[in-house]
């Protein structure tokens, strides 16, 4: 020890970190080694074993009815999605409101439709005529401007879309209740101090910023959604799971279909996932932090951190 | 109603069981720059928030240019604004807050132009090339494109007094503007205050920076307990203070 005390000023003020040498990674080595031999195992097994039924899978890929299942689970997706995202933003700005009212209310539908299974929901609109045989609109206890037979209003395209956004809104007002409150009230007081109208403050100032918290589950949300729209199959709507389902009851080619099934959720989710980093970007103006690259998992080293 | 710019009769205000404003009247003429000195949390936040009615008064009264912020006057009763009201009315107040409150996604002259923009109706154009020369005004020529993390405290401050100045008021307000700056860059921005104060700008600067005071102010007001102790020339109050309470505070300064 101390000689090396002695040595490092010795040793000159002439080195430079420029040129240190890089710490080894030796750990970080064998576990890329070890996951090589996992991956290569997964890869024999999925080439050598016949029950996989590529072949089955690569025919039925792009089936007509395949790709019109496809559409209506990405049509479910994108209504559904608008609908929580339109709802939440509601839900939350009420949630949020002085008026004690719309507090409560907002907070009774958030505990409700977080509260209970969204497959019971689904199910639930879709027996909606059990309930009500009629819907109505007019006044209460007083006279009826028009009604309609809920059996031919609630298709089950309607049971899925109302079940489906009704119960987003709910997890998309509590998402976007937490951007809002994320950002400093100084903010909204500038906009106040400037003369600003309340609408035009929450449009340009903070929403904008609380965007930066919304957007990341917000992602999530979508994501599960396509997933999620899996379980309208139960109201015999034909979405990409049901079209695949009704094909391998009459082949029996389970496995094949389900990874059809799987290929395609996996294809719309990686989109999702690139569309979601480009997305972040934008909001990010002005931030310290960056938002990582859609890369960034591939790197060893990874940019700007000192390890 | 008179000259005043601002009028403040026996403005009262709690928070909870505590009484932080006790009744403080106060006139500001055109032109005039008024120091508030005091204390901390004896209430001058808070009195300014209550002139732009980022707080509401409890009792008492305020009005700038002649008319109140939050209310209208039928029947010779006080009758509430709707906020949209409220918000219109605020237009002729700036306020230049401790931590700036510059807009972060936006760039300096994006915060500039957005409120003339939305609440003044001026177009684009215009409204930038006002923006551009407020900018040079506050000795900021040239940084329209950097956003407030990107310049210094001192920088944001002054962007932040330029996007004030943009909506052409009638009164400033700065609460403790240089308060969260480094030592070093608080000469710049009472430079740029001192500037506006004396090309006739009307001002109540609450600040604890005595320097400030002497050079720049026309009247300074001693607040202690939510209440004004006295006021006068600065070389009154602050060579010559009256009060045990005012001599307490400005010992801590010598
Ligand atoms: N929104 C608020 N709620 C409760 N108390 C407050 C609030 N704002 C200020 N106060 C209290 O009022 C007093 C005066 O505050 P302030 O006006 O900020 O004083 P100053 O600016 O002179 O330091 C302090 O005791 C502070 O804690
Ligand atoms: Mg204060």
């Amino acid at each position: 020890m101390a000689t090396t005390v002695q040595d490092a000023p010795a040793a000159g003020l002439e080195l430079d970190v420029r040129n240190a040498a890089h710490r080894k990674h030796p750990w970080r080595w064998l576990s890329a080694l070890v996951v090589l031999v996992f991956a290569a195992q997964l890869v024999k097994m999925l080439i050598t074993n016949d029950n996989f039924g590529w072949d089955v899978v690569w025919s039925w890929l792009r089936a007509e009815s395949i790709v019109r299942g496809l559409g209506i689970t990405l049509m479910l997706t994108v209504v559904a999605m608008v609908i929580g995202v339109v709802l939440g933003v509601l839900l939350a700005v009420c949630r949020i409101s002085a008026n004690p009212l719309l507090r409560g209310a907002a907070g009774l539908y958030i505990w409700f439709f977080r509260g209970t299974p969204t497959l019971v929901q689904l199910i639930f609109f879709y027996n909606l005529s059990a309930l009500l045989p009629k819907l109505n609109l007019g006044i209460p206890f007083g006279p009826v401007f028009a009604s309609v037979d809920t059996n031919t209003l609630i298709t089950p395209l309607l049971a899925a879309i109302l079940g489906l956004g009704l119960n987003e809104g709910a997890y998309m007002a509590e998402i976007v209740r937490g951007g809002l409150l994320s950002v400093d009230p100084g903010q909204r007081e500038a906009g106040q101090a400037l003369g600003m109208k309340n609408s035009r403050i929450m449009k340009r100032i903070i929403l904008p910023q609380a965007m930066r918290f919304i957007v990341p589950p917000t992602g999530n949300q979508v994501i599960s959604m396509v997933k999620a729209t899996a379980l309208v199959s139960v109201i015999a709507l034909s979405d990409l799971l049901y079209t695949a389902q009704s094909i391998y009851n009459r082949t029996f080619e389970t496995i094949p279909m389900l990874i059809v099934v799987c290929l395609w959720y996996l294809a719309v989710t990686s989109v999702l996932y690139v569309v979601q980093s480009f997305i972040e970007r934008h909001y990010n103006r002005g931030a310290r932090h960056q938002a990582p690259s859609f890369w960034d998992f591939l790197r060893i080293r990874p940019k700007g951190s000192a390890a | 109603m008179s000259t005043a710019v601002l009028q403040a009769r026996g403005v009262r205000k709690s928070f909870g069981h505590t009484e932080v404003l006790s009744g403080i009247d106060l006139d500001v003429t055109p032109g005039e720059t008024v120091v508030v000195l005091g204390p901390s949390g004896s209430g001058k936040s808070t009195f300014l928030r209550c002139i732009n009615l980022l707080e509401s008064l409890d009792a008492g009264r305020i009005t700038v240019d002649g008319r109140d912020v939050g209310y209208d006057v039928r029947n010779g009763r006080l009758h509430e604004l709707s906020p949209n009201e409220i918000a219109r009315r605020r237009k002729d107040i700036g306020m230049v807050f401790q931590q700036f409150n510059l807009f972060p996604h936006m760039t300096a002259l994006e915060n500039i132009i957005e409120a003339p923009i939305a609440v003044l109706g001026e177009g684009r154009r215009e409204a930038t090339a006002r923006a551009v020369d407020l900018l040079a005004e506050v000795g900021l020529a040239g940084r329209e494109k950097a956003y407030p993390r990107q310049l210094s405290g001192g920088q944001q401050q002054r962007v932040a007094i330029a996007r004030a100045l943009a909506m052409r008021p009638k009164l400033m307000l700065f609460d403790e503007p240089t308060s969260a700056l480094d030592p070093e860059l608080v000469g710049e921005v009472l430079a740029t205050m001192k500037r506006l104060a004396s090309a006739g700008l009307t001002m109540v600067v609450v600040t604890h920076e005595i320097s400030f005071a002497r050079e720049a102010a026309d009247r300074v007001v001693f607040m202690d307990a939510g209440q004004v102790v006295e006021q006068g020339t600065p070389e009154q109050v602050i060579d010559n203070p009256q009060h045990e309470r005012t001599r307490a505070f400005l010992s801590r300064f010598l």
